[in-house]
């Protein structure tokens, strides 16, 4: 059996976890969040997405909170990476994609005309399914972005590159081979060092596309804790179609279904007591 | 969450596990009842053979807590239950606890009939354990029902029934104590009729916690240590 006091070698780090339960009050129901409560980052307002004339996204209205792990499920086709993609307008990219509403980034919206796309990249970061380093060092995938924003001083560099890697808990596996090509490490740390170089450049958000269904399980396991950490700093939005990682990782789960969010809130409650019932189909394996 | 939900997961498999576990629980409620009977009869008509035969059967009480445990806990480390699935589980886990005391209490009430058997019988032959015990089994046969229905405004009514019990406890309390004190040579059997009174109280209890159990199960709602007209309110909300 577990003791629950605490002792002096219970881990401690970034989110400390808490023990105490508070006598006065039973907890029922109190430790359910509110995304009303949080600070916002993004606000997804009155989203509409078309594929030429087929509509993939449904009037979408979310506010996404800062420094929170936000994710969504929901079955394929279901618009999830659709709509991750608007929020650094990588759909800008598709031919006959149109898109109207908003989406709000520190009160600014990302699709006015005046936003700089590649300045809004910058602040915004994604990390997709496969890991896609850049045929170059690990040095070089890492000092990429910096060396973009004309960052020149070495010193500077040196010290980014190994921050973004400690970050990446990439670091201690490859400090003695920094300039040795990328494509030599496994795919678990080639995911880490694009993460390493999505956080390079300090983006407010990280954008992270099924980061970890190309991955054995051990990485993935350090792939969510890296996760777990970096919300410290970052505000993560993540796709996925395990949900048991979702379960995991977020702290906030949005379901979509046919383009449409049909259920968001708090991930506790989503996971055990989800009030639509084709929520509740979906991640328990029914069939509607 | 409805009875009908269980049968449409995508996996076949999964369906049958937890219609089986689900079976599993209401057979072993059906064999506690059966227990309780048996060992109030037993204690009613001062049966020696019937009482032995309650105590001799609570393993198979305690061999189905164990089976169906270890169902659970199959089902938790394959299926990662989630929602409605997962609640079932949980529900489970703890109805069976809740059952396997129960057995006990049976068992006690059976140890009791034994004692019992050899003194004196009183005048009402033992009416008011009879009603009491009556009273339990009706609770115990509701929260199985509501269980099975996944009913919870049914459950809700059946824990209700749990202050009833306790008023008859308590009644059955003072004429004991009457009793002890009108004459000291009737203390060892008023003691027994009392702890008998006191097993069976007990398993009115878990019968009440059973319904918080299937309340929880319907509703997500976690109505454990609150009043029993807030349990009433939550369980129709």
């Amino acid at each position: 059996m577990t003791d629950t006091k605490q002792t002096s070698d219970t881990p401690v780090s970034g989110n400390t976890p808490t023990h105490a339960i508070d006598i006065e009050v039973l907890s029922r129901g109190r430790n359910m969040r509110q995304i009303a409560d949080e600070t916002p980052c993004l606000k997804i307002q009155g989203l509409n997405l078309f594929y030429g004339q087929k509509q993939a996204l449904h009037n979408i209205d979310m506010v996404i909170p800062k420094q929170q792990v936000t994710a969504y499920i929901g079955p394929s086709g279901c618009g999830k990476s659709t709509l991750l993609r608007c929020i650094n307008r990588m759909n800008d990219l598709v031919d006959g994609v149109r898109i109207d509403g908003k989406i709000l980034l520190d009160e600014q919206n990302i699709y006015d005309k005046s936003v700089n796309v590649a300045d809004l990249r910058r602040r915004v970061g994604m990390v997709f399914q496969k890991p896609n380093p850049f045929p170059k060092s690990i040095y070089e995938n890492v000092a990429y972005g910096l060396r973009l924003q004309g960052v020149k001083d070495r010193r500077t560099m040196d010290g980014v590159v190994e921050d973004a890697l400690k970050s990446a808990a990439l670091w201690d596996e490859v400090k003695d081979r920094l300039h040795d090509s990328a494509f030599g490490l496994s795919g678990g740390q080639q995911q880490r060092l694009v993460i390493a170089r999505a956080i390079a450049i300090e983006p407010e958000v990280l954008l992270l596309d099924e980061p970890a269904s190309a991955l054995d399980p051990i990485s993935t396991l350090k792939i969510e804790e890296l996760i777990y950490e970096l919300k410290n700093k970052y505000t993560i939005v993540i796709v996925t179609h395990n949900m048991q990682q979702a379960a995991r990782v977020s702290d906030y789960t949005a379901f979509m279904y046919m383009g449409k969010l049909i259920e968001y809130g708090d991930t506790k409650t989503l996971f055990t007591n989800p009030h639509q019932k084709q929520t509740e189909d979906y991640i328990t394996g029914r069939y509607g | 969450m409805g009875t009908g939900n269980i049968s449409h997961h995508i996996s076949q498999q999964f369906n049958e596990e937890l219609e089986t576990i689900r079976h599993k629980v209401l057979t072993m409620g059906g064999l506690v009842e059966e227990q309780i009977e048996n060992a109030t009869a037993a204690l009613v008509s001062g049966d020696v053979e019937q009482a032995e035969g309650v105590i001799s059967r609570d393993y198979q009480v305690n061999a189905y807590e164990v089976a169906i445990d270890e169902e659970s806990i199959q089902i938790l480390a394959r299926r990662q239950p989630a929602a409605g699935d997962l609640r079932l589980i949980v529900a489970v886990i703890k109805t069976i606890t809740d059952l396997e005391r129960m057995g006990d209490q049976a068992e006690k009430v059976a140890r009791m009939a034994i004692h019992l058997a050899d003194m004196e019988r009183p005048k009402n032959q033992y009416s008011e354990l009879e009603h009491l015990s009556d009273q339990v089994r009706k609770m115990l046969r509701g929260a199985l029902d509501a269980f099975a229905r996944m009913d919870a405004e049914a459950a809700a009514g059946v824990a209700q029934e749990d202050l009833k019990v306790d008023a008859e406890y308590d009644a059955i309390m003072r004429q004991m104590i009457t009793f002890m004190m009108e004459d000291p040579r009737n203390v060892r059997r008023t003691l027994d009729t009392m702890w008998s009174a006191r097993a069976l109280e007990r398993i009115g209890d878990h019968a009440r916690n059973i319904c918080e159990y299937v309340i929880y199960l319907v509703k997500g709602k976690d109505v454990r240590h609150i009043s029993l007209e807030e349990l009433s309110k939550e369980a129709s909300d």
